[in-house]
């Protein structure tokens, strides 16, 4: 039986919002699915005018259709920005340089300037040589602490204000989850902010503009705007543990599909007793970036890269800090419980 | 293995292989019996001393049973609240070091009305349960769950909580007790209730139609867990008992969190999770077998023969993505057993929550859920996860959105009430009916208009909105609502004339 849009009440529904279920029209989606996101721009107060926003862009649905989403609302509703593309080439043959593909055909169809940065010349290592010295679990650690500092690099190297994001609902959900499993009182409790702070050297403030917008929305989008991005996923993301927690997303995602707000909701409510250990912001002794500890996490990865050390940086070592700080050789016993990898 | 922190121990060690004649690691002379955690073997004495200097230990730990009180057992036939009755009388007998000093007293309310049991397999539970209470002389309470129906209004107003006593008061309250008492006091009062007092047909269909109008198993757990809690306080009040103790284990707890965050009771999750829960005022809930896993109960009831019963609840037999408790009690152990610090680093985070404490007006209870008397969380702040659904609701059908904002294609400006025909009912509608106070033009029906939603937290509000009517909820629950509405009412009236500024 045909449905009605319940929007216009005027044209026949072609889907369903996963959402609030309601049943729209093509182009009342599009309008509800844009007017969220600049609702949520303004109410949060991501940007000013006149500022120069870089967008963090990996090819993939989310920044995709963030791309466009931005553009959009910027020529809407007269944001007054100067919009951007970044992108990470982190290394990874078969998936990251199809991505790069996408993202370069973005950057003609928006015209907009683009901005690749890569692991390679940042830090000297690829990905893939990563894997080879690291093994397939702990390297998604590597790859995101690195394409952390990648994204501000590129975004220093542009000059631009702000980075925005494609983190999706459905992200800051199952990040929720990763923290409460993990036992990351800290993260738990910044996860979901929507922007992050902006103090320190060197660290260009970031936002998630698509924070509440549902990942099936996000594909229904791009699928009825006919948008093309790269869909494939990360060949080493399998044994990640955050595949745990994406995967009871989805079943809770099946039974109420308005959990993944109530996560997000939950998330933002709870607070943490007084007197809890909490980090404190500083700043690398080595490289001068934002840092909770002598040495960012970054430092600490490379140098255990480069020494041939790979489990330096996963797991608790600050009593090595500062004898790495102060080029003192490892004991052979540090040096023996670094070294091993389990594949 | 992924926990943030962790402490990376040398690869490749040999790992002891756990035999038989393993001496057990504390007295080193018996022979082990049971392993705990990993690789800690224990032999029978002193896990049973283990055991049960935990219970002591938490209880003493945290000082809040006075000497003298009257605490209330909630027991529901399982594993862990028999185990804790056991502990209970394990720690009030004569020849206990270091004596408890308190007064038990045991409840049970048996829901089989709800889960659709028969009256012969009702009055068998009960009966098997009564001889393991009657073991064990304390006075107990047998209640059917229908007696929710027939409960005062009082019980979901959070009462004055008893005066804030200084930290020194526990211990000069034991010194009293010792010195006027001594050991001779706690003979338990020999009043023995009946047991399960005959219920009406009536009103178990009364209750099964109420827990059948929500229509999924989420909402019916999450509204059976309500109603238990109201006829628990209940109980407590009108027998005069100043604690409840409630027999949640660290598995069950590390479960609860995650299920309660992932139905949006973030806010609550200390209260829900931590050792003492304070929301009803007068009467503080104690969850004291929270440091032991289900796993440890499980060994000891089956090597000291401590009696439980096994009674089917709303979720026996339903596959494990039933409901979302389900879902997340079938992801925690799995995981478990691949990360087996899983349950205790879950743990963990719970006891670094607390809850926020807003302005002490709680004169003015109108800030508390209706349903669970949590603070309430649906201030529409900025940028937050309510105002987004607020938006998306409005976004998706057809409500006057005030002008300057473009739209594509401009459809027909169709009322409101129309828009959500069909969700007409003002108890289960949406935002507009709600403001739709006066006239009432789209509601029929004749009792004043209510609109449920504003008086509940968020997560009570998912639970009445899996509901499809309301109106089987219990006299009790609705004649406050309708009391809190008319007060929130006359307020509105006169705000502009009051100093205070309040909510």
């Amino acid at each position: 039986m045909p449905a009605q849009c319940s929007s216009c009440t005027d044209k026949r529904a072609v889907l369903k919002r996963p959402k609030t279920g309601h049943s729209l029209c093509k182009e009342c989606f599009f309008w509800a699915f844009e007017e969220e996101v600049h609702q949520t721009i303004v109410a949060a107060e991501l940007f000013k005018s006149g500022e120069s926003v870089g967008i963090a862009a990996s090819g993939g649905k989310d920044s995709t259709v963030l791309a466009h989403v931005m553009k959009l609302l910027n020529e809407r509703y007269n944001y007054g920005l100067e919009l951007m593309l970044i992108s990470v080439d982190e290394g990874i043959t078969g998936y990251r340089d199809d991505s790069l593909e996408t993202v370069k055909r973005n950057q003609q169809q928006y015209e907009l300037p683009l901005k690749i940065v890569s692991y390679e010349e940042l830090y000297g290592w690829t990905m893939d040589a990563i894997v080879k010295q690291v093994g397939l679990k702990n390297n998604c650690t590597f790859c995101g602490v690195f394409r952390r500092q990648a994204l501000d690099r590129g975004a220093v190297m542009l000059k631009v204000d702000k980075i925005c994001t494609g983190h999706n609902a459905d992200d800051v959900a199952e990040t929720v989850l990763m923290n409460v499993l993990r036992g990351d009182i800290a993260r738990l409790r910044r996860c979901t902010a929507i922007s992050t702070s902006s103090e320190g050297e060197g660290v260009v403030p970031r936002c998630k503009p698509l924070k509440y917008a549902y990942e099936k929305e996000i594909v229904l989008y791009a699928y009825f705007k006919k948008l093309d991005y790269f869909s494939t996923e990360c060949i080493y993301s399998p044994n990640a543990y955050r595949g745990y927690a994406r995967t009871f997303l989805k079943d809770l995602e099946s039974i109420r599909p308005s959990t993944i707000i109530d996560i997000i909701h939950s998330g933002e409510n709870l607070s943490v007793r007084e007197g809890v250990k909490m980090p404190v912001q500083g700043t690398c002794s080595r490289c001068g970036y934002i840092s909770s500890q002598a040495l960012c996490k970054s430092c600490v990865l490379l140098e255990g890269l480069n020494r041939g050390l790979p489990k330096l940086g996963i797991g608790k070592h600050h009593r090595l800090h500062d004898k790495i700080l102060s080029q003192q050789p490892l004991t052979e016993k540090e040096e023996r419980k670094l070294k091993s990898v389990d594949f | 293995m992924c926990q943030v922190d962790e402490e990376y121990h040398d690869q490749l060690e040999r790992t002891d292989v756990l035999s038989a004649s393993q001496k057990c690691v504390r007295c080193k002379e018996a022979s082990a019996a049971v392993v705990i955690r990993a690789g800690d073997a224990y032999c029978r004495g002193c896990f049973k001393e283990y055991f049960i200097h935990k219970f002591r230990a938490m209880l003493g730990k945290n000082r809040i049973i006075f000497p003298g009180e009257k605490v209330l057992l909630a027991v529901s036939g399982g594993p862990s609240s028999c185990s804790m009755l056991s502990q209970v009388q394990e720690g009030l007998s004569q020849k206990a070091h270091k004596k408890l000093r308190f007064f038990p007293g045991i409840v049970y309310i048996d829901e089989g009305g709800a889960i659709g049991q028969s009256t012969e397999e009702r009055q068998r539970t009960v009966s098997e349960l009564e001889v393991v209470f009657k073991a064990t002389g304390f006075p107990f309470h047998i209640l059917p769950l229908e007696q929710v129906l027939d409960l005062p209004s009082s019980v979901v107003v959070m009462a004055l909580p008893p005066l804030e006593q200084p930290p020194s008061a526990y211990k000069a309250a034991v010194d009293r007790f010792n010195q006027t008492c001594g050991s001779d006091c706690l003979t338990p009062p020999e009043k023995q209730k009946k047991s399960l007092p005959d219920v009406h047909e009536s009103h178990t269909q009364l209750l099964q139609q109420l827990i059948g109008s929500a229509k999924t198993l989420t909402a019916r757990e999450d509204l059976l867990n309500t109603l238990r809690q109201h006829l628990l306080v209940y109980t407590a009040r009108t027998e005069g008992y100043s604690k409840l103790m409630l027999g949640d284990n660290c598995t069950r707890l590390a479960i609860k969190l995650l299920t309660s965050i992932s139905l949006g009771r973030g806010a609550q999750l200390a209260q829900d999770t931590g050792f003492s829960d304070s929301r009803y005022g007068d009467i503080i809930a104690v969850r004291p077998m929270r440091d032991y896993s289900a796993k440890e109960i499980a060994h000891y009831n089956h090597m000291f023969d401590v009696p439980s019963v096994l009674i089917p609840s709303l979720e026996t037999k339903t596959s494990e993505k039933a409901s979302i408790r389900g879902l997340t009690e079938s992801f925690v152990t799995k995981l478990q057993t691949d990360f087996p610090s899983t349950v205790s680093t879950i743990y963990r985070t719970s006891e670094k929550l607390q809850t926020v404490c807003r302005s002490s007006s709680t004169d003015d209870h109108s800030d508390r859920c209706l349903l669970c008397l949590c603070v309430l969380d649906t201030a529409v702040e900025k940028a937050s996860a309510f105002q987004a659904t607020l938006i998306s609701e409005q976004v998706s059908q057809t409500l006057s959105l005030g002008p300057g904002i473009p739209r594509q294609n401009s459809g027909p400006e169709r009322p409101a009430s129309a828009a959500s025909a069909g969700q007409c009912r003002s108890l289960s509608g949406g935002e507009d009916c709600g403001r739709a106070t006066s006239g009432g033009s789209c509601c029929s029906s004749a009792k004043e208009t209510i609109n449920l939603k504003s008086l509940l937290c968020y997560s009570c509000r998912l639970t009445i909105r899996d509901m499809s009517s309301v109106d089987h909820l219990p006299l009790y629950i609705m004649s406050e609502a309708q009391r809190r509405q008319r007060r929130s009412q006359m307020r509105d009236e006169i705000s502009e004339f009051l100093l205070n500024d309040e909510v």
